[in-house]
C-alpha cells in the first residue's frame, strides 16, 4: 500500500506519520509538496497536522486550493482513500470533502492532551481494527478543534452514521465534562457519506510506536492495511 | 501611454469585506473581550462578537463584475458560509495624487 503525505508550509506532523507508516509499518511513503498535484500513484491521501500556510484567514483555509488538495478531491471522488488529522481535517472541511466546520475550542484554551473517545462505527477501512464501542485514548493538539455543522446537518451525520470517534470518559460515556473543545455531539471525527474520506481531530500517529507509551492508534492503520489485502 | 489604453476598459475598485460569525456559532473569543471590558468596569456591555475586515483593491470592467467577483471570493475563500456571513462595499478607486 503506498501513502502519500501532503506537505504544506507550515504543516508539522507529516514526518511523524511518515515514521509510522514506513519505520513502524513497512509501508511505502511518498511526500507530496503542496504545489505538486500528481497523485496517481497513490492509494492513501493523508493530510497531516500543523499549521498550513499559517492557518492564516482560517484553519485549512488556503491549503484547499492547493494543486496537492485539488488532486486529493480528484482522489477522493474516484472513491479512494483519504484522510486528514487535525489540520488536515481543517482542510476537508473547508473544501467540502467532509460537512461541518472546525471553530476556536469552547473554553479558549489551545488543548494539548491526552484524551479518551468511543469508536462509533467499525465496518470503515479506517476502523476495522477496533471493536465497535472500544475506548481508545488518543493525543489531542488544536486550539481550533470544536466541531460545529448545522441541525440539520448533524442529524444527517448521526442518520448516516457518520460520526466516527467520539469524546468520552474513560467508562466510554460522553458528556460535556469530558468534551475537550465543545464539539457538537462530542464529535472528534467523521467520514464523508460514502465512508472513503475520514476527518479526525485526535492524533493517531502519535499513540502508534510502544516507545511512546501508547498504541491505541496503531489499529487504525494495520486496519487499513488489512482493507488492502482485502481488495487485492 | 500604450499602458494607459491597455487598460482604458478597466476601473479600479477598492472593496471593504466584512466576515462575522453566523449568530447561531458561539464565539468564546468575544466573550473573553467581554469579560476583559467587564475587568475596566464596562458592567454595560452585553455582547461582543468578533469578526474580521478585509480590505482589497481589484480592477474590473464594471462595478457589477467586481461585485460577482468579490461574492465568489467570499463564497469560497474569504468567508466560509458554513460558520460566517460576509457583507462586501465596494468603491471606484480614486487614483492617487489627483
Amino acid at each position: 500500500m503506498k501513502f502519500g503525505v501532503i506537505v504544506f508550509p507550515g504543516a508539522n506532523c507529516d514526518r511523524d506519520i511518515a515514521y509510522v507508516l514506513q519505520d513502524v509499518l513497512q509501508q511505502r511513503v511518498r511526500m507530496v509538496w503542496h504545489e505538486d498535484s500528481d497523485l496517481s500513484d497513490i492509494d492513501v491521501v493523508v493530510v497531516p497536522g500543523g499549521f498550513s500556510y499559517g492557518d492564516y484567514l482560517r484553519c485549512g483555509a488556503i491549503a484547499q486550493f492547493s494543486p496537492a488538495m485539488r488532486a486529493t478531491a480528484e482522489h477522493a471522488s474516484q472513491g479512494k482513500l483519504v484522510m486528514g488529522i487535525c489540520n488536515g481535517f481543517q482542510v476537508l472541511t473547508e473544501m467540502g470533502l467532509l460537512p461541518g466546520a472546525l471553530v476556536r475550542n469552547r473554553d479558549l484554551h489551545f488543548v494539548c492532551d491526552r484524551t479518551s473517545m468511543t469508536v462509533e462505527r467499525t465496518n470503515l477501512p479506517w476502523t476495522q481494527g477496533y471493536a465497535k464501542g472500544q475506548i481508545i485514548t488518543l493525543p489531542i493538539a488544536h486550539g481550533e478543534g470544536c466541531y460545529y455543522a448545522e441541525p440539520d446537518a448533524i442529524k444527517a451525520l448521526e442518520d448516516n452514521d457518520q460520526v466516527i470517534f467520539r469524546y468520552s470518559d474513560r467508562s466510554g460515556s460522553h458528556g460535556s465534562a469530558t468534551n475537550p473543545n465543545g464539539s457538537i455531539n462530542h464529535i472528534a471525527g467523521i467520514c464523508n457519506r460514502a465512508g472513503n474520506v475520514l476527518g479526525m481531530m485526535p492524533h493517531p500517529e502519535r499513540a502508534a510506536d510502544p516507545v511512546l507509551g501508547n498504541t491505541d492508534g496503531l489499529a487504525l492503520f494495520e486496519g487499513l492495511l488489512k482493507s488492502a489485502l482485502v481488495a487485492v | 501611454m500604450a499602458q494607459s489604453s491597455q487598460v482604458s476598459s478597466q476601473h479600479v475598485y477598492e472593496a471593504k469585506v466584512y466576515v462575522t460569525l453566523r449568530p447561531s456559532v458561539l464565539d468564546p473569543a468575544g466573550t473573553a473581550v467581554r469579560s476583559g471590558l467587564s475587568h475596566m468596569g464596562y458592567d454595560n456591555i452585553s455582547k461582543v462578537r468578533i469578526g474580521k475586515y478585509i480590505e482589497l483593491e481589484l480592477t474590473a470592467e464594471n462595478k457589477a463584475v467586481a461585485q460577482q467577483q468579490l461574492d465568489k471570493m467570499c463564497d469560497q475563500l474569504l468567508a466560509n458560509p458554513v460558520i460566517e456571513n460576509y457583507r462586501v462595499e465596494v468603491f471606484e478607486s480614486v487614483p492617487a495624487g489627483v
